[in-house]
């Protein structure tokens, strides 16, 4: 079992990483899901583990929380893609100000 | 041995992801560690979410990526300036730590033998989430309806734009066009076709002006910016005379693809 929560730790960190360093909001976003993703993974090797759905069940509810938030998140992406033609995370910083 | 098949691919595609320079690609690896997951799913007796995985993630998730890509990534290429210094070391580090941290920790639990869902999937896996989804958790379940109607209202408030100036029609782009002739000189005509002058008629290869230089405008300003305009080879026409030169050679030079 110590394989699976492993592996769900090590694509964690990839996704981690890849929010850290990528530029490209759609790249960003995909390494969030990535996250999402590997939790789920360890959230379902735990319901084995334990012997009970309740994992399985966390894990439905977050792939249900990952879809909105991927649908709200693109459509931002294109709200900004559209005002001011770059999908890249560091132009739109204008909220710093 | 499902897992140690799938396990080495699944992180090699996810370092991937962090790696490619097109959107697309990093897409296509997301999808082959969703899928992949889907497999685990079904290994860790979870036949519900295999399901899922494949329709939801797979399925409906990355489409709405590949969606987003094709309308704005086509030029959105990832850029490799950094605007603070040092700041991609500094999260692989990061990144390094966290996930040395964490290996330690799950290094250092006992997690014991798995109990293994033989009991609770008894009336099969479906029942049992049910049985559990609309008791245990049903206030969660009644919330997600809230929380998945707020996010289609909020997508579509977002992607909707309100038109602000009248549009252009014809006879308005026409005096555009007259007027960018008059004050700037700009080509009055319509743009040259791509590839006439060129060996290849094909879309993506520029048109060649008199001079041989490869006339820009004549190709997509979609295709130009996702890099993929094939150019004719410049030592083309030593290349056609060789082939035709020698007659050992000459039935290839009927097929000008060949040599490509």
């Amino acid at each position: 079992m110590t394989q699976y929560v492993v592996l769900s730790a090590i694509l964690f960190t990839i996704g981690c990483v890849g929010v850290l360093t990528r530029r490209n909001a759609i790249v960003v976003f995909m390494c969030v899901e990535l996250m999402l993703n590997a939790s789920n993974l360890a959230l379902v090797a735990f319901a084995k583990q334990h012997g009970n759905l309740d994992g399985q069940i966390a894990a439905f509810f977050v792939m249900v929380v990952a879809a909105a938030e991927v649908v709200v998140g693109l459509a931002i992406i294109m709200t900004i893609f559209r005002t001011r033609r770059s999908a890249s995370v560091d132009d739109a910083s204008l909220l710093k100000y | 041995m499902t897992f140690w098949l799938l396990a080495p691919l699944m992180v090699a595609a996810a370092v991937g992801i962090l790696f490619v320079r097109k959107a697309v690609h990093a897409a296509l690896l997301l999808a082959v560690v969703m899928i992949s997951l889907a497999v685990l799913y079904l290994v860790l007796e979870a036949p519900f979410l295999f399901t899922v995985q494949i329709i939801v993630y797979t399925g409906a998730i990355l489409m709405l990526f590949l969606f987003v890509v094709m309308l704005v990534g086509v030029d959105a290429s990832d850029s490799v300036v950094e605007t603070i210094k040092g700041q991609r070391i500094m999260a692989t580090v990061a990144g390094l730590v966290l996930g040395l941290v964490l290996i330690l920790a799950l290094s250092q639990a006992a997690i014991g033998t798995a109990v293994g869902l033989s009991d609770a999937n008894a009336d099969g896996n479906i029942q049992g989430l049910a049985n559990i989804l609309f008791s245990k958790w049903v206030f969660a379940f009644e919330v997600t309806s809230a929380l998945l109607i707020t996010a289609a209202l909020g997508a579509m408030v977002l992607a909707h734009r309100e038109r602000i100036t009248p549009r252009e029609g014809q006879a308005e782009l026409a005096a555009r066009r007259m007027r960018d002739y008059a004050e700037k000189g700009a080509h009055l005509g319509p743009l040259p076709p791509p590839g006439v002058f060129a060996r290849s008629n094909a879309v993506d290869t520029a048109a060649l002006l008199p001079d041989g230089t490869a006339a820009e405008s004549s190709v997509s300003r979609v295709i130009a910016a996702r890099g993929t305009v094939r150019s004719a080879p410049a030592d083309d026409v030593e290349q056609l005379e060789k082939q035709i030169g020698d007659p050992s050679q000459r039935q290839h030079a009927s097929d000008p693809e060949e040599g490509r």
